[in-house]
């Protein structure tokens, strides 16, 4: 007995023993799993296979990034998914960036009538469910929208109406290419400047001011070829052909619902991600930087921006990506993303639980899994050397 | 620049300088102190107005409470068509919970408080005794809500919807979910390398996958893992994907408050001679947990909102009960009307969960007072 109590009573072979037996019950568990799922099979008639992938997949997609049509096999349905949820993150994050970055800063504010209006707003936004927020701004399209016959005309170029939002869409003709050229050119040499003035500033102090002239670049030298070239872009400009419209490029309501929830609901967290990242910069920084005489805006772009970036930069990714999950709610209003098309009709079709929600599973395991690593990355990178 | 002078002695305080104190200087300091300032103070202004002018109109002024249709709704005003809530408020609430044994809900909710409140108010007066009747209060609201004992008539969970059914299951998915996040956090930080890959690769997974695709595979696959024939209902299959998804997110919040833990802490618990159970319950949670709260909350607020999504594989939640309403040719259209009633919901639960965090967190912040 002594033996046993020994062994028990030593640190490192009581953790072996320990290990060796959850190991144990993991395989028995698995096993168990695995045994119950042959059974289940075989008393179904079912076997793990993935060969429904490729014949065709029989049913229609409304929106289509690439070339896609009922006689298409389910791999690409799926693809067609993937991209359309791809799209509609898209779409989100920029909303949900630029609405989130706005509604932080004036959250800070002075002005104390704007920044409880923020408050609110987050307040309000923040605490429904976000597949209650895309269901109503799905509802207030499809709903309260006009006809397209009367559809409401912004500049009668721009359609809303209820069967979606109808935009112009540009046209390119020949000799777009020296736009593009002159396009490339610029960017070049905007990084280029921006570099010679960075490396100009750390030798001597003196600031240029790099953002207006590389801005005026990029905007002005595509636009002097543009009209050299004998303006090669025309627009397409949606117009009501019977009873929708024909032409330009059309939004469909499901895509804009979505937009729109997916990017106001995350803007709330990202205003506070935001907030607390400048709030997290200590005070004597920017006490510091005033009292060298430093101007208010040298003051944030210089001086808290940059260490606010580090504490952002993490939590804002986590919101991304909480962006991208929550796009696959898109089924409940039937936007064809990629849970609604492979893990909704085309599992419905094939009968194939199994093999459909593991492909669905592991595309988002993986996408997550690396934008988690390239985060992790990040973080070692920008972290303060501590003591 | 002034030509007064003053001679050694005390004089009294003069008075502040004009437009600095008062109503007046608040509103100068806080709305006008600049140009900008002034010009972002006026666009809240209007934007406010229009607003509150819309909202009011809409929702009271032009608003219709009791009609037979959404025509005739339109045929009395033009403002929120409010009957589609007040005809199925029943439904709304409890789902399709057979009238006669409503109360049954009633009393199981109001008694909840009753069992919450010494879990949630350590000073409340006669703890310990209201501490048993916590403990003895699941039981008691499994026997109420579900029937079959005592005489009630039993009631099949099909009937459950409605604000019932998403307490049911924020509170079930809650009060497991924290435990288990509190073991899994536990099992990250382990020294036992195939208790920490197994805690890592379940976080991971739960945390990578949208909750949707775990509740599609509760629904349809859940059953191919377990011994043939064994059946049990969807809605505890349901709670049991919420109880994992929301303890994968709670143990990183823990995770987080474990590792702010200063090494002193350790190095003095293991000069006391405390072996690992003792450390952790005594050393380790009691500061890991007090700092993790509002991450906590945050978690349990995110999976109350997250149960409207079992409205997506079938089961009848406000939002169910919701879209069944607007599915009926009645009611067709009211979809902002039904959508907002529901939201009015989550709004004030949510907030009020996230007051009471803030609340504890400033009673338990022992560091400044």
């Amino acid at each position: 007995m002594t033996f046993f109590s020994n062994i028990w009573r030593n640190e490192k072979s009581r953790e072996i023993i320990v290990q060796i037996i959850v190991l144990f019950f993991l395989g028995w568990f698995i096993s168990w799993l695995v045994m119950n799922v042959n059974a289940n099979f075989k008393a179904l008639g079912k076997d793990i296979s993935f060969e429904f992938l490729f014949i065709p997949a029989g049913y229609d997609i409304n929106q289509y990034l690439i070339d896609y049509n009922n006689r298409d096999s389910h791999l690409r349905a799926g693809i067609v998914g993937l991209l359309n949820t791809g799209l509609v993150a898209f779409f989100g994050i920029i909303l949900a960036t630029v609405l989130g970055i706005a509604l932080g800063i004036i959250r800070l504010s002075k002005n104390w009538l704007a920044s409880k209006i923020a408050y609110w707003y987050v307040e309000f936004t923040r605490n429904v469910p976000i597949l209650l927020h895309i269901l109503l701004w799905h509802g207030i399209i499809i709903n309260t929208l006009p006809h397209p016959r009367k559809a409401i005309s912004l500049g009668e170029v721009t359609f809303l109406s209820n069967r979606g939002f109808y935009i112009p869409k540009p046209l390119t003709e020949s000799g777009i290419e020296l736009v593009y050229l002159f396009l490339v050119i610029a960017i070049i040499f905007s990084i280029l400047f921006a570099k010679y003035c960075k490396r100009k500033q750390d030798l001597t102090g003196i600031q240029y001011p790099v953002f207006w002239i590389n801005f005026s670049v990029i905007f002005f030298l595509p636009l002097i070829a543009f009209f050299l070239s004998g303006m090669p872009i025309s627009l397409e400009i949606p117009a009501l052909k019977g009873f929708n419209f024909r032409g330009g490029m059309h939004m469909s309501p499901e895509l804009a619902a979505l937009t729109f929830a997916l990017g106001i609901y995350t803007a709330a967290f990202i205003a506070e991600i935001v907030r607390a990242g400048i709030l997290a910069i200590d005070k004597g920084q920017r006490e510091a930087a005033e009292s060298i005489g430093l101007k208010p805006s040298k003051v944030m772009n210089l001086v808290i921006l940059p260490q606010a970036r580090r504490v952002i930069i993490p939590p804002l990714t986590s919101q991304y990506l909480n962006l991208t999950k929550n796009s696959s709610l898109a089924i409940a209003i039937g936007y064809m993303d990629l849970v609604a098309t492979l893990g909704g009709i085309s599992l419905n079709q094939t009968g194939r639980e199994m093999e459909t929600m593991l492909i669905v599973m592991l595309i988002y395991l993986s996408v997550s899994l690396s934008i988690s690593a390239l985060m992790n990355w990040y973080n070692s990178k920008v972290k303060l050397i501590g003591r | 620049m002034s030509e007064k002078t003053y001679k050694p002695g005390n004089y009294p305080d003069l008075p502040p300088p004009p437009g600095t104190v008062g109503v007046y200087g608040w509103i100068r300091q806080n709305l006008f102190s600049s140009i900008s300032n002034s010009l972002l103070t006026i666009i809240s202004v209007v934007l406010l107005y229009y607003l509150i002018n819309g909202i009011i109109g809409w929702f009271f002024l032009d608003a219709v409470f009791d009609a037979e249709s959404k025509i005739a709704c339109r045929k009395i005003n033009d403002g929120a068509c409010w009957a589609v809530i007040t005809r199925r408020v029943g439904q709304f609430v409890y789902g399709f919970y057979p009238e006669a044994e409503r109360w049954r809900i009633d009393i199981t909710f109001l008694t909840m408080f009753i069992a919450f409140a010494p879990l949630l108010y350590p000073d409340i007066p006669k703890r310990k005794w209201l501490l048993y009747f916590s403990l003895f209060y699941p039981f008691f609201a499994f026997v109420l809500i579900m029937g079959g004992y005592f005489g009630l008539q039993k009631i099949e969970y099909s009937l459950f919807g409605g604000f019932m059914l998403t307490v049911i299951l924020g509170v079930c998915g809650i009060v497991c979910s924290l435990p288990l996040g509190i073991l899994l956090a536990l099992g990250r930080q382990s020294n036992l390398t195939v208790v920490r890959t197994l805690s890592v690769c379940f976080i991971e997974f739960m945390r990578g996958v949208p909750l949707i695709t775990l509740l599609f595979v509760a629904s349809s696959m859940l059953n191919y893992f377990l011994p043939p024939g064994t059946n049990f209902s969807i809605l505890v299959r349901v709670i049991i994907m919420f109880t994992f998804f929301s303890a994968a997110y709670i143990a990183e919040v823990i995770r987080g408050g474990i590792q702010a833990i200063p090494k002193g802490q350790y190095e003095a618990a293991d000069a006391l001679g405390m072996n690992y159970w003792q450390k952790t319950r005594f050393i380790t949670l009691p500061q890991a947990l007090k700092i993790s709260i509002p991450g906590i909350v945050n978690t349990f607020i995110g999976l109350y909102k997250d149960t409207t999504l079992v409205v997506v594989i079938g089961l009848l939640d406000p939002l169910g009960i919701g879209r069944a309403a607007l599915a009926d040719t009645k009611w067709n259209g009211l979809s902002t009307e039904t959508y907002l009633f529901v939201a009015l919901f989550f709004f004030v639960s949510c907030f009020a969960m996230s007051r009471y965090s803030l609340w504890l967190e400033n009673k338990l912040n022992t560091d400044k007072k």
